[in-house]
């Protein structure tokens, strides 16, 4: 079977070519073929979030996602929103309102909140809840990580030049 | 789960993605794969072949036609159709709907052409799209077709749909009436939803017609005829009631499967409560319209 498939994409900004049967999913050519660990597999059927890493910026579940869909992409994953020292401002919301316990959910969670506030940097608090709706934690009741991603919600950020006009074209969800 | 190995193509126009589903051995055709990979990750689908269609051009667009209707390409994903400007105008209960469909992950790539050919029975569209009287237009080797929304899907996880025929776009007419839909879910997917459209008399205050339909309780969405009868001719402010003088009844036609989101009268009970809070919100919509 001709199965073989070459890709080239920007993984956290490097470009990466290679060689890959087209079956092979997302998840697995990270972690496993090219070894960056940090995005975790839970459930397996894009429920969880998880696994979500950003294909040219937005959320996808990568359990979920074949390989060869990135071809031509970018790819973003944890590593390439942590800082190599230290924390991102993001990260660094959820030690400080302890919106993490044993940490399995929150590299989806960062990706998933990276996501929302580059197309919303001033989210309220239904547009919070209702971007992360999709990702789960079964350690921190969510009470913590929405405190978290509010007070990021409420920064403003020194390159965040968002006018009001700009902030009102913003997607504006209505909840049902 | 590894879905089992499979030849990958990538086509760019509509033609080659259907004569390469159409050789030999079982080809389908790839979208935003949300449904598709699950299923060939659990191994309840199997294919020689995954026919990309993500490179075709001018299948995401959506516009409002010289017949005055609204046209959505089969690859507009979720989250394009909730943001466009267009739908949120002309249709914004669409919108809305598609704003709330699974999550952000699935929204992101999920599209309304693969929502509708999987035909899985708990699922929003369908419903929203039998009440706005859509018609899909399908191209196979032999050319285009148009299905009602209503006959599209056959049972659960089936449709009308031949392997080889690409769906192209869904058109509607542009709603001259309020359109409301609701839904009520305990997990992911829908358990029971009810969509609704109006179209009004000359003056608005007056119901000329009215399509209502349950979706996620049987295999298909299903309309409430009587409910539709009741309707037909009515002063808006008197909707409210007609309806509830007829609801027992058209509840008790429909067919509804009984699993683990609640038995059939739980599900009927639903249904009643969300078709009376659109026709609320529909009554409302239109007081404020005249
Ligand atoms: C966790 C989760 C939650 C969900 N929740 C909801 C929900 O609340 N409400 C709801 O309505 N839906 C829900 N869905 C379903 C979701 O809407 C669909 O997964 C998505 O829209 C499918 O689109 P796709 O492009 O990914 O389709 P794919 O997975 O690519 O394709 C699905 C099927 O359609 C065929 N196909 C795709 N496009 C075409 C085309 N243009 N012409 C012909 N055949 C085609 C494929 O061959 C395949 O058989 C949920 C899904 C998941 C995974
Ligand atoms: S592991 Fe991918 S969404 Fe749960
Ligand atoms: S911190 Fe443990 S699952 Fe979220």
């Amino acid at each position: 079977m001709t199965n073989v498939q070459l890709i080239s994409f920007s993984l956290n900004g490097q470009p990466v070519e290679m060689e890959i049967p087209g079956h092979t999913l997302l998840i697995d050519l990270i972690r496993d073929r090219i070894g960056l660990k940090g995005t975790k597999r839970s459930c397996d059927m894009e429920v969880c979030g998880a696994c979500t890493m950003l294909l040219d910026g937005d959320p996808i579940s990568s359990c979920t996602t074949l390989a060869v869909d990135v071809d031509g992409k970018e790819i973003t994953t944890i590593e390439g929103v942590t800082p190599p020292n230290g924390l991102s401002r993001i990260q660094k919301a959820f030690v400080l309102h302890g919106g993490l316990q044993c940490g399995f959910c929150t590299p989806g969670f960062i990706m998933a909140v990276t996501a929302l506030l580059k197309t919303n940097p001033h989210p309220t608090d239904a547009e919070i809840r209702h971007y992360l709706h999709g990702n789960l934690c079964r350690c921190t009741g969510y009470t913590k990580i929405f405190e978290a991603v509010k007070s990021l919600a409420a920064e403003q950020v020194s390159e965040d030049a968002a006018s009001p006009a700009a902030r009102r074209r913003n997607f504006r969800l209505e909840t049902s | 789960m590894l879905p089992t190995p499979f030849e990958f193509d990538r086509a760019s126009t509509v033609a080659a993605a259907v004569s390469a589903v159409g050789q030999e051995g079982e080809g389908m055709f790839y979208s935003g794969g949300t449904e598709l990979l699950l299923a060939m990750k659990m191994r309840v689908i199997h294919t020689e072949r995954l026919v990309d269609i993500k490179g075709i051009p001018g299948l995401d667009r959506i516009v409002l036609n010289d017949a005055n209707e609204l046209e959505i390409g089969s690859r507009c994903t979720h989250v394009k159709i909730a943001g466009d400007s267009v739908i949120r105008e002309h249709v914004p209960a669409l919108a809305s709907l598609c704003a709330n469909v699974a999550n952000v992950r699935v929204r992101s790539v999920g599209t309304i052409g693969g929502n509708l050919c999987f035909g899985e029975p708990h699922a929003d569209p369908p419903t929203m799209l039998g009440a706005l009287d859509a018609r899909l237009v399908l191209q196979g080797p032999n050319g285009t077709r148009s299905v009602h929304a209503d006959d599209f899907i056959r049972s659960e996880l089936e449709t009308v749909r031949e392997a080889d025929e690409l769906m192209i776009v869904i058109v509607f007419p542009r709603p001259t009436g309020p359109v409301t839909y609701r839904r009520f879910k305990h997990g992911e997917r829908p358990s029971v939803n009810v969509g609704m459209a109006w179209s009004m008399e000359a003056g608005a205050h007056s119901i000329k017609s009215a399509r209502v339909r349950v979706g996620a309780l049987g295999s298909k969405p299903q309309p409430l005829k009587a409910v539709e009868g009741v309707l037909k001719g009515l002063p808006v402010h008197d909707a409210h009631r007609a309806i509830q003088s007829v609801l027992a009844a058209a509840l008790d036609e429909l067919d509804v499967n009984e699993d683990r989101h609640g038995s059939a009268d739980y599900k009927r009970h639903l249904a009643g409560v969300l078709l009376l809070r659109n026709a609320e919100e529909a009554v409302a919509m239109q007081g404020r319209a005249t």
